[in-house]
């Protein structure tokens, strides 16, 4: 009854990306239509090739209006989409689903998020009414519970515990200074990260992904017609996406150290795909690093680090971009940005990018196999999406 | 007769102390400290801690009505007592009303529950709290204190009788106070003084020893609260008794606390009778109260759960500062997030007992208790196997926990904990009364009934974790 996959039966042929950050002079509209655009030269398309759209956005519009009205589509079926910060690769994962059932030839998956024109600091959700229970915890506060915890199982104390979610920090933006399109194309001191101001101690501001706007697109077709449009496709290995029971806020024996969604479907993803080693089989990862000690328990549910370890990963460098499993090359959410409907398509570009040997200064040698990992929700409470994706069939 | 049955007592954590005051706005100090309620406490929020405390220790029996006496309802118009009788988990089946407008109403208010116990043969609970304001460099903000104290009265189980009283009632204008003003407005000293408190005292002491006949002398412990001191100590001047019967007024500890002061100043005396023992318990504002009691038998198994002198004692400062941001006194740029949206009224009606009662289930197929109530259950998954399960006087412990500094909050930063309750049960929730610095894996909590905020005029009452008091 597992999921059983769709392992190298669809292909990108073609992907745009805006670049992220402040677009004040930037509509939700006008990064739907960059991002389209860019996409649709990329594959060497017209827009009128592509039979359906998937679009993902939490809160810059409903329904596939959001994307069929700026984009003048003809007539054709729009899907509007949304699974919190995983939106983006919920649009992607329908519309590879979308292709492989032979439903259409081609199909778009876009996700958009217009975020800094709300004036407010950090992300706002809107609950519907409710009885006033729910509480109000702001997201750095949700996954701050991630790091006392963590700290305490494995006995790192306080500062040492710091130091390695500074350092996570650090490689993400020493990454996205190689990075055109990152909201943040800057090094930053590993000191600047550990002492800046408090948003959820032990989080400073700077173990905080960016705030932004942005907007990115990929093109999917059957793998068998993917040469007919591009000679370097990146081919679908494993989409795997789950949401948890939620039991983490229920249930005394989750402890916070983890993310049951993200094991479950990493677990799934790998069974697709094949791959039974993912710390030697994987050659580069993009993860939700929403917030340093997320990207810190990721790596332990995804598989690349032994539980309790992966701090001393961090520390030897094992996932810099020189080391043997380079996680975030492109700066990840931390320093690329994270406009919600468009991140998880962002990592596919990032995975696009590397594959064609297009990644400029912060090209990875050789890569063949690459993991993107997408969450929305709160440690205990959340949706969970792993793609695998690889250069070459087989 | 009918007489009390049990009683509780509630001081809010945070003391501010007088000379903090003067620090900050040069003026004179008084001696000693203030308790102040929380920025997340009210006169009902308090009341039910007091309410939660007397119910521990009353024996089981119907209860028949709910009295609610305070001069700072948090809301004009809806019933408050219906928020206290929620959040203590009383039936539908009572008579809740809110008795208001004189700090006298305390003490009217426990005659009034001591006559329906009677009349009914059922208990009655008689909640009082205050969180009276002052403006700053007025003598009210020095002098005034925040609290609760409540009794249940009834006919059987009685610690101690009523055996007479007496109620006077006079118009003249010392404290007003008209709707929309924050602070009370007070005429000059003297007037109130001699015309009115000294003498409405003098004979509403003296009718309610004659009823009783009982001598100055018999009493063994004397409880006079008065709006102006002065006007206690006179009359019990003229009573010529040992220094050693009169209660503590708790002037130097707690401060003031309007409707609940005769109260908590009697709560403060009560562990201290014997069998025969008798108390004189007076108030003045507006015209007097004076009740006589007497200790039955009963007296001498009777242990508070939570005594005044410990509430007083477990205590934590608040700065100048924060108690004026907390009432809103002093107002402050506001952080750059969106208000918190204004709970919804079916939403509500339909978790009265979760929201208010912090009632969870417990699967009657595994066993395992969960909250907020659950329909699958969270171990087992079995569907519809749950019964009511409550949490609210259960401790807990904390297993991990997160300092917001970006939520909306009067007091930040906003301390949430995961907790995992002594016998099942796993929530995560604010936490209050701590020091976010301090706050450690594995401390040990107890659940507080708080107001969360306030939106559109709507109070948004739940229940938050705070360190063992």
């Amino acid at each position: 009854m597992a999921s059983k996959g769709i392992k190298d039966r669809v292909a990108i042929i073609g992907m745009g990306c805006t670049r992220f950050g402040e677009h004040w002079d930037k509509s939700a509209d006008d990064l739907l239509v960059e991002a389209a655009y860019e996409a649709y030269a990329s594959a060497g398309v017209e827009p009128n090739d592509v039979d359906a759209y998937w679009l993902g956005t939490m809160g810059s519009g409903v329904s596939g209006l959001t994307l069929s009205e700026p984009l003048k589509i003809q007539y054709k079926p729009v899907t509007r989409v949304e699974n919190m910060c995983a939106t983006g690769s919920e649009a992607l994962r329908q519309a590879a689903y979308a292709v492989a059932s032979g439903a259409f030839d081609m199909a778009m998956a876009i996700g958009v998020e217009k975020l800094k024109d709300s004036g407010y600091s950090g992300l706002v959700v809107n609950n519907p009414p409710n009885d006033g229970t729910l509480g109000s915890m702001t997201a750095p506060a949700s996954f701050s519970l991630l790091a006392p915890a963590y700290f305490k199982k494995y006995g790192l104390d306080p500062d040492k515990g710091k130091e390695v979610l500074s350092r996570i920090a650090w490689k993400n933006h020493r990454n996205g200074a190689r990075n055109p399109k990152a909201q943040f194309q800057k090094e930053v001191p590993i000191e600047a990260i550990r002492n800046s101001p408090k948003i959820a101690d032990p989080l400073g501001i700077m173990d905080c992904s960016g705030v932004s706007d942005g907007s990115a697109a990929a093109i999917i077709v059957r793998a068998e017609d993917a040469h007919k449009y591009c000679k370097n496709p990146i081919y679908i290995k494993a989409l795997s996406f789950v949401a948890g029971p939620a039991e983490g806020p229920l249930s005394p024996e989750y402890d916070f150290t983890t993310f049951n969604e993200v094991v479950a479907s990493s677990r799934d993803a790998y069974q697709q795909a094949g791959i039974t080693n993912p710390r030697e089989q994987v050659s580069m990862a993009e993860v939700h690093d929403c917030f340093t000690p997320t990207e810190l328990v990721l790596y332990e549910d995804l598989g690349f680090s032994p539980r309790g370890t992966a701090w001393q990963d961090v520390m030897d460098g094992f996932f810099d971009l020189e080391g043997k499993l380079p996680v975030n090359p492109d700066g990840g959410l931390k320093s690329f940005g994270h406009p919600i409907g468009a991140s998880g398509l962002r990592m596919m570009y990032e995975m696009w990018l590397q594959f064609r040997g297009e990644a400029g200064p912060r090209q990875i040698k050789d890569p063949r196999i690459g993991l993107t990992h997408n969450l929305g929700g709160a440690p205990g409470r959340c949706v969970s999406f792993v793609s695998v994706v690889g250069r070459d069939v087989g | 007769m009918a007489g009390i049955v049990s009683y509780g007592s509630y001081i809010p954590y945070r003391r501010l102390k007088r000379a903090a005051i003067a620090q900050v706005l040069g003026v004179p100090a008084s001696k000693g400290e203030r308790a102040v309620a929380s920025f997340d406490e009210d006169s009902a929020s308090m009341a039910v801690e007091a309410v939660r405390d007397a119910l521990k220790t009353t024996p089981a029996a119907a209860i028949g009505s709910l009295f609610f006496a305070t001069t700072t309802a948090p809301y004009t118009e809806k019933l408050n007592a219906a928020i206290i009788g929620a959040a203590t988990r009383m039936p539908a089946e009572i008579r809740a009303i809110d008795i208001t407008g004189s700090v006298r109403a305390g003490l009217s208010a426990l005659l009034q529950g001591a006559d329906t116990a009677a009349s009914s043969r059922t208990q009655a609970v008689v909640a009082m709290a205050d969180a009276r304001l002052g403006a700053p460099e007025g003598k009210a903000e020095q002098q005034n204190g925040d609290g609760a104290v409540a009794f249940v009265l009834g006919t059987d189980n009685v610690i101690a009788e009523i055996e007479a009283s007496a109620s006077l009632t006079r118009e003249f204008l010392d404290t007003w106070r008209a709707p929309g003003e924050r602070f009370a407005h007070s005429w000059e000293e003297r007037f109130a003084l001699t015309q009115a408190y000294s003498p409405l005292l003098g004979k509403a002491i003296q009718q309610v020893l004659s009823k009783a006949k009982v001598a100055p002398g018999d009493l063994a412990k004397i409880v006079v609260d008065a709006p102006n001191p002065r006007a206690a100590e006179e009359i019990i001047r003229g009573l010529k008794v040992d220094p050693s019967k009169i209660a503590d007024t708790f002037a130097l500890t707690v401060g003031q606390v309007g409707a609940a002061h005769a109260g908590l100043m009697l709560a403060g005396v009560l562990p201290s009778l014997k069998p025969g023992d008798r108390v004189l318990v007076a108030s003045v504002a507006d015209g007097a109260e004076a009740i006589l009691l007497r200790a039955t038998p009963a007296v001498a198994n009777f242990k508070p759960l939570r005594s005044v002198g410990r509430m007083i004692e477990s205590k934590g400062d608040v700065t100048y500062g924060n108690y004026l941001k907390w009432r809103e006194i002093l107002p402050t740029e506001p952080p750059r997030r969106p208000d918190p949206d204004r709970p919804a009224g079916p939403p509500m009606f339909r978790a009265e007992q979760w929201k208010f009662g912090f009632v969870g289930t417990r699967c009657t197929n595994c066993g395992t208790p969960q909250l907020p109530p659950q329909r699958v259950c969270v171990k087992c998954k079995a569907y519809d196997k749950m019964e009511p399960y409550p949490f609210a006087d259960r401790t807990a412990r904390i297993a991990t926990y997160a300092i917001d500094r970006l939520a909306f909050s009067l007091n930040p930063p906003t301390v949430n904990v995961v907790i995992d309750f002594d016998g099942g049960g796993r929530f995560l929730c604010e936490m209050t009364d701590c020091e976010p610095e301090k706050v450690a894996i594995g401390d040990e909590v107890e659940m507080t009934f708080r107001r969360l905020f306030t939106a559109d005029g709507v109070h948004n009452y739940f229940w938050k974790a705070r360190p063992k008091r």
